[in-house]
């Protein structure tokens, strides 16, 4: 792996030296290291697409990193990986893709994540998408993660989702359906600039008793870009939902949020809420009274939004 | 040393008559190192928009500020900073996502500001620091605690000036005499000037100076001594305090 690769997969998955625990590291469309422990075991799909993890039963305090990178301009992929994780287990999956694209065509990662998860598991994912040019390299950066979650019974999922800057063009699409006493928690954060497009698009479906959602956008839209960031709960059961998406746009971006909620039960109770604005004038004068310049500030008030 | 000459600010009368409005009329004046001052005076007489302009929130329309000697009048809000001026707003601003630490880092120009210090800030002015640091500096607090945590991020800053405005309003459930001793040790320990706008009589009791404005001019300003028996019983100088006596 060259130092390019190194840097990216340090970016998306936070890995400085191979993981401890379970992981599979996919370069460029293949396999660059992978690790499988006694109770997390990853496979090659049958069909080549991509892998399987499977999680045992019991499985408490182990973590699974799965990054992606692709340094080759044009490497165009399609991925499936599926997570079948076990009952009572207590896990932390990383996933993530870095793209640095030094020449002049488009690279694409498309990934479609299903994860089925066991009675009472409890399953932290963290999901990071990073890209980079070199100078001068007019190739796009292409990212189309696709999210599938199946929460069984007293199970919970806490999705964190980050794409800063980098990203030409991304479809997001993450489809939850939510079991008896089972909790889905997606905190998304999105930052677009130049011409960037993100379309972000979360449904939740709460089908079982004392089910919950919370689906919480923070997004920040400058320069020409665009974000659209369109939420659904559906409410099935005794559930409780809630949706919030709250951005900043600076410049000519645009940004569309449509929280929407959708009751088909009359024990569901369902919550959104939606902000779109710009940095507060006086936010901007607090900062500088304390010494930054107008630029920082708008740089220290975008941090903190998407912290 | 701070000195403004003919500072005069106006704007458009909203009666759209033409004219301007005056809210600052020809202020000159001199504040020396190391001074306590307090400005009073009737609500609406342009007592904050004084202390806004002495920071370059609000750009003088006339007159000339002066630093230690040097014309500061076209520096901008960050330039000031820079130069060693705080500000403590009267209704501090909210911030989605930054914390009380990350506020505490930024006032006081260091990122590696240790997390034993940021705490030390929180405590002088009562805060329980465990319970705040982590606490994102939005509409979840209250209006006093935010008050709290803006004179907090003043005690960070450390500057030559520190500018409060109405830092008693909103204090709740905290002593007044905390306040006192939390300007006494800003006073110490930056060797720096004070101003703070307050019509409180235990604040105006501690200045070492004055300065009454009433419609954007200067009525007063002279030693406390002078100025205090003249102005007990109006409204520049209330007994009355809310909560914040307690």
């Amino acid at each position: 792996m060259d130092k390019t690769a190194k840097r990216i997969l340090e970016e998306v998955a936070d890995l400085h030296k191979i993981p401890e625990g379970a992981y599979n590291i996919r370069l460029n469309g293949e396999s660059e290291g992978r690790n499988s422990t006694e109770h997390i075991i990853i496979t090659n799909r049958e069909d080549g697409t991509g892998i399987n993890i499977k999680i045992l039963d019991g499985t408490v305090n182990e973590s699974c990193c799965i990054p992606v990178v692709i340094s080759l301009s044009g490497h165009e992929e399609t991925v499936r990986n599926d997570f079948y994780v076990g009952e009572n287990c207590d896990v932390q999956i990383v996933a993530g893709c870095g793209i640095h694209n030094c020449g002049s065509e488009n690279s694409r990662h498309d990934g479609l994540h299903r994860f089925f998860i066991g009675k009472n598991s409890k399953v932290r994912y963290v999901e990071k998408h990073y890209g980079e040019k070199s100078e001068n390299s007019e190739g796009g950066n292409i990212m189309n993660p696709s999210t599938e979650i199946t929460l069984e019974e007293g199970s919970t999922l806490e999705m964190e989702t980050t794409q800063i800057r980098g990203i030409d063009s991304t479809t997001r699409s993450t489809k939850a359906v939510i079991g008896a006493g089972a909790s889905l928690v997606i905190k998304e954060r999105l930052l677009t600039n130049g011409t960037q497009k993100a379309e972000s698009k979360i449904e939740a479906e709460l089908v079982g008793d004392g089910s919950s959602a919370n689906l919480i956008s923070r997004s920040v839209a400058t320069d020409n870009s665009t974000i659209s960031f369109i939420s659904n709960i559906k409410g099935c059961a005794r559930c409780s939902g809630h949706t919030e998406c709250d951005s900043i746009i600076v410049d000519n971006a645009k940004i569309l949020a449509v929280p929407a909620l959708d009751a088909v039960h009359p024990d569901a109770s369902l919550i959104h809420e939606a902000a779109i604005g710009k940095i507060a004038g006086e936010q901007l004068i607090k900062l500088e009274t304390l010494g930054l310049t107008e630029k920082e500030a708008e740089e220290a008030i975008i941090e903190g939004f998407l912290k | 040393m701070l000195e403004l000459k003919n500072i005069s600010y106006k704007v458009p009368d909203e009666n759209g008559s033409g004219t301007d409005k005056v809210i600052l009329d020809n202020i000159s004046l001199t504040i020396d190192d190391g001074q306590f001052i307090v400005i009073t005076g009737p609500n609406g007489s342009g007592k904050s928009t004084l202390a806004k302009t002495i920071a370059g929130i609000y750009p003088a329309s006339s007159g000339s500020l002066f630093l230690d000697g040097k014309d500061i009048t076209e520096a901008s809000v960050t330039e000031r900073a820079k130069a060693g001026m705080s500000f403590a707003f009267q209704q501090p601003v909210r911030f989605k996502g930054l914390d009380v630490f990350d506020m505490l880092k930024l006032s006081s120009s260091n990122p590696d500001l240790t997390m034993a210090q940021a705490c030390a800030y929180l405590s002088e002015v009562g805060l329980c620091a465990r319970d705040y640091i982590n606490r994102e500096v939005d509409a979840s607090l209250s209006g006093g605690e935010l008050k709290r945590i803006e004179i907090a991020m003043i005690l960070a800053r450390n500057t030559k000036i520190s500018i409060f405005d109405e830092p008693e309003a909103g204090i709740d459930l905290w002593s007044f005499t905390n306040l006192i001793r939390v300007f006494e040790k800003i006073k110490k320990e930056t060797n720096g000037t004070i101003i703070i706008i307050s019509h409180q009589e235990r604040i105006l009791s501690i200045a070492d100076k004055i300065l009454v404005i009433e419609h954007g001019k200067v009525k007063k300003f002279a030693d406390r001594k002078e100025v205090l028996p003249e102005i007990l019983g109006t409204e520049s100088a209330s007994f009355s305090c809310n909560a914040a006596d307690k």
